[in-house]
């Protein structure tokens, strides 16, 4: 007996024959708001713990990198809409069930947060700036002081954006391969580990490096443990999920995933980050970038992907 | 008030009636549809069973859209209707996403849209359009919580299914198979 389905007076844009409705847009916000809250979590993270002085990009510079790439993705992200001059609607309803209602609230605290983060050391980051206001120079030393009251709130909102980029996916239980409890966790994981990796490339203390390797080390290994059981939920799931599984180990998206994720993106990074702990000389920018590539890559195959797996038809 | 669709997948004949109804009475833009007809083949001749029937959003119980939409825009109504609010959706896509059944679809004016069980025509007392117009007589409209009603006798009469039942969502438009 062969079953053979056809659907006739249908032939939806961006739905049929498979499902076009995320494109590089949100797959390129889910890597940058990863990014920006990898990068505020280890900011707020070391302030507290007191290490100023010996974690110097941690804090400082490489916190440049969180508002721009926040506004980058808030960008990408309104691209995306089809009725944008509706956007606002966003803010005038909190929709506990939506995740994509919490990133929106959560998006529109951390995004200035970050610029006042970075505002406060603007003139240790760039030591030739010269603030020509006198409220601005007031503003700025408002904020020093408040610096403490930001890190405390940085910590939970960061944490909150990273998970949320992977509950997001994992909300629509009519995409099997997204439909998995680990994919918060998994998001929130790969989301520290680039901020890491970029850290890494503003850092210029030896102390500071070898601090961030040894996370990011860890972080990758936690990525490939959670990749691991991910896999192995869909491989004991249901029919759609065992299908799901198939476009990640055997189908359109292996070469991409096990190649570009797994290997390039993780695999080698830990090699050549744990050679360095050993002691051997290793450039830190290739495992950075690498981390970085590999980070961009799974949320393109897993936007992609995700979008080809369906119950019906 | 539970608005139900029952369909006699034996009586259909797939003639697309329905879908021209409902893009005439609705509106609907040239290349979109909010129903479809799908055609399921078992077997090849002479041994062969097809199914025909007439798809559309199932105004699921427990709505993945409406629960996904951050504006609200995607909300239930009264007899557990599933409507979009034009001026409310920001067009993000995530009820598309989310719905199984892919009965949603984005306006060529940028928000969502998709069955809404003929609602306009509902509120009147009037059967909706693609019901109306089934020259089988294949498609039955009613309230479930009418132990009376028409759908309500048919589900008690015949062997029913309906699509995707796995995915959680408990729909509302019924499949009568034997």
């Amino acid at each position: 007996m062969q079953e053979e389905i056809f659907i006739s007076g249908r032939h939806l844009p961006k739905i049929d024959p498979f499902l076009e409705i995320w494109h590089w847009q949100i797959s390129t916000y889910l890597f940058l708001g990863g990014l920006s809250a990898g990068i505020l979590f280890f900011a707020a993270l070391f302030y507290l713990l007191g290490k100023e002085n010996d974690m110097k990009a941690t804090i400082k510079t490489a916190t440049i990198i969180a508002p721009l790439a926040l506004i980058i993705g808030l960008g990408t992200l309104f691209i995306d809409l089809s009725h944008k001059l509706y956007f606002w609607r966003l803010y005038t309803t909190v929709r506990i069930t939506s995740p994509m209602s919490w990133g929106a609230w959560v998006l529109l605290l951390i995004t200035p947060l970050s610029i006042l983060w970075v505002l406060s050391y603007s003139t240790e980051i760039f030591p030739s700036l010269n603030l020509k206001f006198s409220w601005l120079k007031n503003f700025q030393s408002f904020l020093i002081k408040n610096r403490k009251l930001m890190a405390i709130a940085l910590i939970p909102l960061s944490i909150i954006l990273g998970v949320y980029t992977g509950i997001l996916l994992s909300a629509f239980n009519a995409r099997p391969l997204w439909n998995n409890a680990i994919l918060g966790p998994l998001f929130l994981t790969s989301g520290l580990s680039t901020g890491a990796a970029s850290i890494l490339l503003f850092s210029k203390s030896h102390f500071e490096r070898k601090i961030m390797s040894k996370i990011d080390l860890a972080l990758i290994f936690i990525e490939l443990f959670l990749i691991t059981h991910m896999l192995m939920g869909m491989y004991a799931g249901s029919q759609v999920q065992l299908e799901a599984m198939q476009i990640l180990v055997s189908g359109d998206y292996t070469v991409m995933f096990f190649v570009f994720v797994i290997i390039l993106g993780l695999l080698i990074p830990a090699v050549l980050e744990l050679t360095e702990l050993i002691g051997f000389k290793v450039p830190i920018i290739i495992p950075s970038l690498l981390v970085l590539m590999g980070g961009l890559i799974f949320r393109i195959v897993m936007i992609n992907a995700g979008q080809l797996t369906r119950y019906l038809y | 008030m539970r608005y139900a669709m029952v369909i006699d997948t034996l009586k259909c004949v797939g003639c697309s009636d329905c879908v021209v109804a409902c893009q005439t009475e609705n509106n609907v833009p040239i290349g979109y549809c909010r129903d479809w007809i799908t055609e399921t083949v078992d077997g090849s001749y002479p041994k062969v069973d097809i199914e025909l029937k007439s798809e559309r959003c199932n105004h699921c119980n427990n709505a993945p859209c409406v629960r996904c939409c951050p504006t609200g825009a995607s909300h239930i109504v009264e007899g557990g209707i599933v409507l979009v609010t034009a001026d409310e959706c920001i067009g993000c896509g995530a009820c598309i996403e989310s719905c199984p059944y892919d009965a949603r679809y984005q306006h060529p004016d940028g928000y969502v849209d998709k069955c809404t069980f003929c609602h306009h025509r509902i509120e009147k007392g009037e059967l909706p359009a693609c019901v109306s117009v089934c020259p089988t007589k294949c498609m039955c409209f009613g309230d479930l919580d009418d132990p009376n009603s028409q759908v309500s006798n048919l589900l008690k009469e015949r062997k029913y299914k309906v699509l995707a039942p796995e995915a959680g969502t408990s729909p509302n438009i019924y499949y009568l198979i034997k």
